[in-house]
């Protein structure tokens, strides 16, 4: 209604805002790609001075390892880098020795080996799981890999330091140019004072005062209106009506927090997780498949993927410009990960558990009020509706904000317009049949099933 | 022309020199205001810079800035598990099934759960015994969730650690077992194989141990009467479906005579089908739940119902009892001779006559008659305590034998008669520790009080029946630092089991016999082939037998005794017991002591919904009172009256019995009522541990001496009135037999559905149509999709109330409080409606109603109403639950200036409580009166200090149903959140919804374990439902003004064959 206008007027206009600032942020942008590119080129050649394939390396070891192993940190496994000479200066044991581990270390746990035996008891006597099916070339490439120098975006900070100046140098110019135009139009008023004063100046030098007395002898226009009394009814009205329109359409948005971007406990990016790493929202979001509620994910489902992913390493081309700008370094997201582990009491030092937990204290960002009754399953899972149908592009929210109104009149228009998805659920079969005979048409709409009965959401 | 007429104030303006005449001339008041008092001090006021114009001003910018504020939405927090638990999905329910087993309610039931906290009763379908969940049980999660409840142990009040009490009572059982003292174990009834097997252990342990068990209501006779009989302490079971003639003497079956749970097969019986339903006469004094469903009711008073036994037992074996009754008595009991022997196996009688002989004379005819519905081979548990046993603890207490005093489920100090004495045993005793979930009379003057669990956070199993075991989980974690019995009994034991495992133990070992545990737990209940268990029997070894048990092949041989010729059990004692009952007498006015449907034994007086559940026959809630016949009253000067503030008021009486007197007795005048006999209920007067709100009522247990329910008393008028909250004010139908539509077996086997169920006419066009052929409205197709309807059979609706808590819990209904309910704003969303007829049966009403002719004279209506307003001395009961009727042409929908109350196509008339703006237009135009509205803020509000007004308590609060706020109007719903929730499964699994799955959802229904109430869609095809609705007993209430109701009530049929 009133407040939808609004906003749509809103929204053009910080639309327009962003496409001239677009405009001139474009050239910074291409900027940053020659930068990453020369950063991976620069590792690739690094790699090769090992015999095996770097990059095989590294997709084989994300592949299998990285969910027990990390390079320079004991995890469910032990830490890998330079793995190989460790072992062979340590130990004495060779490559041959790391194929038979790798296929099957169980069994030589089981035949004794000694620092087989020793590593399976200091990892809580969990045996690796083994990896027949690895080649020997493809354990080299993945041993090269471990052997590799580890790479730091060195090469981001540079190119961030570019981009902060560009952007000054930028904002710094629309300023100058606002600053000038201020300028401009200030002189103008000026100029426009000055020369009526000495046209003034000038007439009454000469003796001339005709309009004056002619005003004098009118009546003023305000007094002719103030005698008008159908005119100030009319006005009166008119005020009334304008006053109505605005004073409705302001208390209308009382209530909608379209736009409620709260600041969470732990700050969760939404675009990393749903976005970067396109996890399905009810992956995590599992109860909105079958209750009335999506549900926030429990700790222990964080930590499904958050054992072994311990530190935020971005993107490869590091963080935008934007993100520095808002302070999401990779220290701030690592930083936010250890404020998991502490809430879910996880012990990196050890990885266990320690059984000291505190709840999380999420903020709510969207809230109905209790008197509405809103069942997830129904639109996620009988009806197929998207969540971002809802809830918004949530894959691109850095903070999650409330997309929708949430207000009666948007459901119900959602009603109106939406299809009951009625194709092999046998629930519907009947009433299909009948209700399309009745109104003539093959699609029913939501509201022509009922979806507008007051009772239907309000218990 | 000016009058010199002086108009006189008052007498004291005569006198020229009264002082205050002089003053008044004067000034407005004889006495100066005394603003000085709050306004303060003169001279600071003078001295202050704040001016009257500040103060509006700060008043005006305080009020902006509050209203601004208040623009700002609150920030809600949302707070998940850290680790969730598998099972528990946030917004779906889990049931788990469990066993109610408080020594006074034995059931086996589901308990609904939400997020971890368990949230209503529902029956466990699979339970065979024991019946539904009654009121009580339905609110027993409401207990669970009592703020009153104990937090931790206590040492003489004070609260201490459980290591603490450990240490004291493990000291004093060492030093106990080389003294002489005994350890007493004073418990409720348990029928539990493993707290039995866990009592014999701790009897191994320490040698000298008594455990005496316990019941507040004592069934004492009957146990002793079965003992003496078959030689087991027990009860014998009865399946009244299979019985065609039901003759009860005070027999308050359908309650809680003998444990209860006998209503379920009396109401298969009770439903007339193939023409057949069985024949139910009642002698008795008070007006009982029984009695008022009883197609025949004899008012008798205790003693001639003893008189009448014996009568009924001589007349079976052809020879005669002494003893006189009155000769309508007399006649009924020829009748019902002859009925017996048409039916011989198909009759059953029973007794609930507090009395040994009776007990042992019932015995004996069901054994005799071979009665097909008497099972005694598998007796009932679920009472065990012995009287004699209570007594003598008592006495080994004063003299100083027991060391160490240890009580459980038990409250002595409230439901003994000889409270005192047991005070002064407690004094002697060493140590004494009461496990208790609340402060209690008992915990008050023991040493240790051991915060106990309530049953949903305990372990336990119960045998309610030989060979029926249920069990017992808990459904969420103790909420307080609290411990169940037997686990501290173990832990005193240095037994580093629980409880638990000394279950599983038990089952393996006894029960199971080789079946999987879980799927026994997952039932809650187990059902043994080769019931093979040896209960401890407690108190067996002190029960005294009067009479000598009969040989086995005896028993063999009166099971087939010949049809014509009776022949007497060749059994001395029996012809003793029955020329003991014969001779019966009783001096003076005869009290019979009972409990009421909605308050039990008092276990719960603490719960409100129970407080404020209006009892079924008196429609009285928050109260006890003593009932009285009219002509006692009469002679007694003893009135009710409807005053003018639209409440009931009542005399009051005080009644002694031995010596032992209460005064300010409430006194409800019953109708029903056998003349110089009086009925009073247990479970009210508790005192200690309540909220000033729950302290309601007297306490029956004073009168309780000797443990005899049947007491000889005295009683006299008091003076004053007492404010009673009682829901229903007229008391008899005014011959408007189309609210409530009966008629006899006999009519409905042979007659035309239309004579008996006729449908109301009215004049169209000056011609008589039927009133559901004329339709003001428009109506609307309503074949397509679900249309829920709810039948109500008024057969087998026996007027419980199970409903009406269970509706209370689903739907988050307020209790409102005492004053309010007197105000008629009670919230309850369904009531249940008790009418009396006015001449004996209310076939005699309507007949008299249609003979009225003219105003004045022998059939004028102006008298002839006012004595139908006049219950009758012996009246036909008819109980008719109503709930709103889901109108399709609702009269209320049509006059709401909002549309805040709207049909839906599914049938149910919805109510949006945010869009209601409390105009109260709609409960106006309802016929019904069903609709209710929220005069108060009943949540967080202190002058309703219940439930919803803690934190605790708000646990039980339904998650899918709003809390309704002030100034709404609220009504029956007809569970719009659980048929909603039916759909969408399923829609979510992708199939149709399944047969009887609405039925089993919606509260009522799901709560009705007699079938009475059936919901369901009737556009299903081959729903039961759909059948109800085209049923030739079908009717709707108040069908003349044809707006057409979706509840559907079922003609009552009474059996009034007499031969």
């Amino acid at each position: 209604m009133k407040k939808v206008t609004c906003h749509t007027r809103i929204s053009k206009v910080s639309g327009f805002s962003l496409v001239v600032f677009l405009l001139f942020s474009i050239t910074l942008f291409s900027q940053d790609e020659t930068v990453a590119d020369e950063a991976e080129a620069v590792a690739e050649e690094s790699a090769g001075a090992s015999d095996g394939d770097v990059a095989n390396g590294k997709a084989l070891f994300n592949q299998n390892c990285a969910a027990c192993h990390s390079m320079n940190r004991k995890m469910t496994g032990p830490a890998l880098a330079n793995v190989e000479s460790r072992l062979a200066e340590d130990e004495g044991l060779d490559r041959e020795w790391m194929y038979q581990w790798i296929r099957n270390s169980a069994g030589m746990v089981k035949k004794g080996d000694a620092y087989a035996v020793k590593v399976y008891n200091e990892y809580g006597q969990a045996a690796m799981t083994a990896f027949p099916t690895l080649t020997n070339t493809d354990i080299d490439d993945i041993l090269a890999y471990t052997a590799a120098p580890a790479q730091t975006p060195a090469t981001a900070e540079t190119a961030v330091g570019a981009d902060v100046g560009s952007e000054k140098s930028s904002g710094l110019s629309n300023e100058l140019i606002l600053g000038a135009l201020v300028l401009v139009f200030g002189l103008l008023v000026m100029m426009l004072v000055l020369v009526n004063r000495t046209l003034r100046r000038i007439a009454e030098t000469n003796g001339i005062a005709l309009e004056k007395e002619m005003s004098e002898q009118r009546v003023p226009i305000w007094k002719a209106f103030a005698k008008n009394q159908f005119l100030v009814l009319v006005t009166a009205i008119l005020l009334l009506l304008v006053s109505g329109y605005f004073a409705y359409g302001w208390m209308m948005q009382l209530g909608v927090d379209q736009g409620y971007r709260p600041i969470q406990p732990i700050h969760y990016s939404h675009k990393i997780h749903a976005g970067d790493n396109k996890i399905e929202c009810k992956f995590c979001h599992s109860s909105a498949r079958v209750s009335k509620t999506s549900g926030i994910p429990s700790l222990n489902v964080c930590m499904n993927c958050h054992k072994s992913i311990f530190e935020y390493t971005g993107n490869p081309e590091g963080p935008t410009a934007e993100d520095l700008a808002n302070g999401y370094t990779n220290e701030f997201y690592t930083g936010e990960i250890k404020k998991l582990y502490a809430a879910v009491g996880w012990d990196e030092e050890n990885q266990a558990y320690t059984g000291e937990t505190k709840a999380v204290e999420w903020v709510r960002v969207h809230n109905l009020p209790d008197f509405v009754y809103f069942n997830h399953s129904q639109h996620v899972e009988v009806a197929g509706v998207e969540c971002q149908t809802c809830h918004g592009p949530v894959e691109e929210m850095e903070i999650v904000e409330q997309h929708s109104p949430l207000t009666m009149s948007w459901c119900i228009k959602c009603h109106q317009e939406t299809n009951v998805k009625v194709e092999g659920n046998e629930y519907y079969t009947k009433i299909h049949e009948e209700l399309s005979k009745k109104y003539g048409v093959e699609q029913l709409t939501a509201a022509q099933m009922g979806g507008l009965e007051c009772g239907k959401c309000h218990y | 022309m000016a009058s010199n007429k002086k108009y006189w104030k008052n007498e004291a303006e005569l006198d020229p020199n009264d002082s205050i005449v002089g003053a008044l001339r004067q000034n407005e008041f004889v006495e100066e205001i005394p603003v000085g008092d709050f306004l303060g001090d003169k001279e600071n006021l003078s001295n202050t810079t704040t001016n009257r114009r500040d103060f509006l001003k700060y008043v005006g910018f305080s009020t902006a800035a509050a209203s601004l504020a208040a623009c700002e939405g609150p920030v809600i927090k949302s707070i998940p598990y850290v680790v969730q638990p598998d099972r528990i999905v946030p917004g779906i329910p889990n049931f788990y099934a469990t066993t109610i087993a408080n020594g006074f309610d034995f059931a086996s039931i589901l308990i609904k759960t939400r997020e971890g906290r368990p949230i209503k009763v529902e029956n466990n379908t699979f339970a065979k015994v024991g019946g539904g969940a009654n009121a009580r049980v339905q609110a027993s999660v409401l207990s669970l969730y009592d703020s009153t409840r104990l937090q931790g142990p206590l040492a003489n009040g004070e609260p201490i650690e459980w290591k603490d009490l450990d240490t004291a009572v493990k000291a004093k059982l060492g030093s106990l077992k080389s003294s002489g003292k005994q350890v007493a174990l004073l418990t409720q009834s348990y029928a539990s194989p493993s707290t039995s097997r866990l009592i014999s252990k701790f009897k191994e342990a320490y040698g000298n141990v008594n455990h005496v068990t316990y019941d507040a209501i004592s069934e004492d006779a009957v146990l002793n009467a079965f003992e003496a009989r078959y030689g087991e302490r027990a009860m014998a079971d009865y399946n009244f479906e299979k019985a065609d003639l039901i003759v009860s003497f005070a027999a308050d079956f359908l309650v809680d005579w003998q444990g209860g749970g006998y209503d379920v097969g009396y109401v298969k019986g009770r439903v007339p089908k193939n023409g057949k339903m069985s024949r139910h006469v009642q002698f008795e004094a008070n007006m009982s739940l029984t009695g008022a469903n009883a197609d025949k009711r004899v008012l008798l008073t205790p003693s001639q119902q003893m008189i009448a036994l014996a009568k009924l037992y001589a007349k079976l074996n052809g020879t005669t009892a002494g003893g006189e009754i009155p000769e309508n008595a007399e006649r009924a009991l020829d009748s019902v001779v002859a009925q017996i022997r048409k039916n011989r196996t198909n009759a059953v009688v029973v007794s609930g006559l507090d009395d040994e002989n009776a007990q042992a004379v019932v015995l004996a005819i069901n054994e005799m008659l071979g009665s097909k519905a008497f099972d005694a081979q598998s007796p009932k548990y679920v009472r065990q305590g012995s009287v004699k046993a209570v007594n003598s603890l008592i006495a080994d207490m004063k003299s100083g034998k027991v060391g160490l005093l240890i009580l459980d489920g038990v409250n002595p100090m409230y439901t003994l008669p000889n409270a005192s004495d047991f005070a002064e045993g407690v004094k002697n005793v060493d140590l004494s520790v009461t496990f208790a979930t609340n402060r209690n009379e008992t915990t008050e003057i023991s040493q240790y009080t051991a915060a106990s669990n309530h049953y949903l956070e305990s372990w336990g199993d119960a045998q309610i029946k030989k060979g029926h075991y249920s069990l017992m989980q808990p459904a969420i974690k103790e909420l307080f630092d609290t411990r169940q019995f037997q686990n501290a009994l173990l832990q005193w034991m240095g037994s580093d089991k629980s409880y638990y495992d000394l279950i599983r133990e038990t089952w393996s070992a006894f029960v199971l016999n080789g079946n999987d545990w879980n799927k026994a737990l997952q039932d809650g209940v187990f059902l043994a082939s080769t019931p093979a268990i040896v209960l401890e029997m407690v108190g067996s070894e002190v029960a005294d037998p009067i009479v000598i048990s009969p040989e086995k092949d005896k028993e063999e041989s009166e099971l087939s005794v010949e049809e014509e010729s009776v022949s007497e059990p060749s059994i001395v004692s029996i012809a003793s017991a029955v020329s003991s009952l014969a001779n019966a007498s009783i001096s003076g006015m005869e009290l019979t002591l009972y409990s009421k449907v909605g308050m039990g034994d008092g276990q719960q007086a603490g719960n409100p919904w129970l407080q404020e559940f209006p009892d079924p026959i008196t429609r009285v809630s928050w109260d006890n009172y003593v009932t009285v016949s009219k002509s006692d009253a009469e002679k007694l000067g003893m009135i009710n009256e409807n005053v003018a503030d639209g409440g009931m008021d009542g005399s009051y009486a005080k009644l002694t019995v031995n010596g032992v007197s209460i005064d300010n007795v409430p006194v409800i005048v019953q109708p029903g009522q056998a003349p110089s006999s009086i009925g009073l209920s247990f479970g009210y007067g508790k005192k200690a541990g309540m909220k000033s709100e729950m302290q309601t009522g007297v306490n029956a247990y004073a009168l309780y001496q000797d443990f005899k329910s049947i007491q000889s008393v005295s009683i006299e008028k008091s003076s004053g009135m007492h404010e009673f909250a009682c829901v229903q004010l007229h008391k008899t139908l005014m011959g408007r037999g189309d609210i409530v539509k009966e008629t006899t077996l006999e009519i409905f086997n042979t007659k035309d559905s239309a004579e008996w169920n006729e449908v109301p006419q009215v004049s169209l066009n000056h011609q008589e149509v039927p009133a559901t052929s004329v339709d003001l409205w428009d109506s609307f197709d309503r074949s397509i999709g679900h249309h829920f309807n709810l039948s109500i059979d008024m057969n087998a609706c026996t007027g419980c109330g199970a409903c009406v808590i269970a509706c209370h819990a689903e739907n988050n209904v307020p209790v409102v409080g005492k004053e309010e309910v007197r105000k008629s704003r009670d919230m309850h969303w369904l009531r249940i409606d008790r009418y009396y007829s006015s001449e004996e049966t209310f076939e005699g009403d309507n007949t008299k109603k249609e003979e009225f002719d003219g105003l004045t004279g022998e059939k004028g209506s102006l008298g002839g109403f006012g004595e139908l307003e006049d219950p009758s001395t012996n009246p036909q009961v008819v109980f008719q639950p109503v709930m709103c009727q889901h109108c399709n042409h609702a009269p209320c929908e049509t006059v709401c200036p909002v549309a805040a109350t709207s049909h839906g196509r599914q049938g149910q008339n919805h109510m949006a409580y945010n869009r209601c703006i409390g105009t109260r237009y709609c409960a106006n135009n309802c016929p019904y009166k069903v609709r209710r509205f929220n005069w108060f803020l009943y949540n967080d509000n202190d002058e309703f200090d219940y439930h919803m007004n803690n934190d605790l308590g708000k646990m039980v609060i339904n998650p899918d149903v709003v809390v309704r706020s002030r100034g709404v109007m609220e009504k029956c719903s007809f569970c719009i959140q659980a048929t909603q929730a039916v759909i969408l499964k399923a829609k979510r699994e992708g199939r149709k919804v399944a047969k009887g799955e609405f039925n089993d959802k919606v509260a009522c229904s799901a709560a009705c374990s007699t079938g009475a109430m059936h919901f369901g869609d009737i556009n299903e095809e081959g729903s039961v439902i759909a059948d109800l609705v085209k049923d030739d007993r079908a009717y709707h209430l108040l069908e003349y003004i044809g707006i057409k109701p979706n509840v559907v009530y079922q003609v009552k049929v009474r059996n009034t064959n007499e031969a």
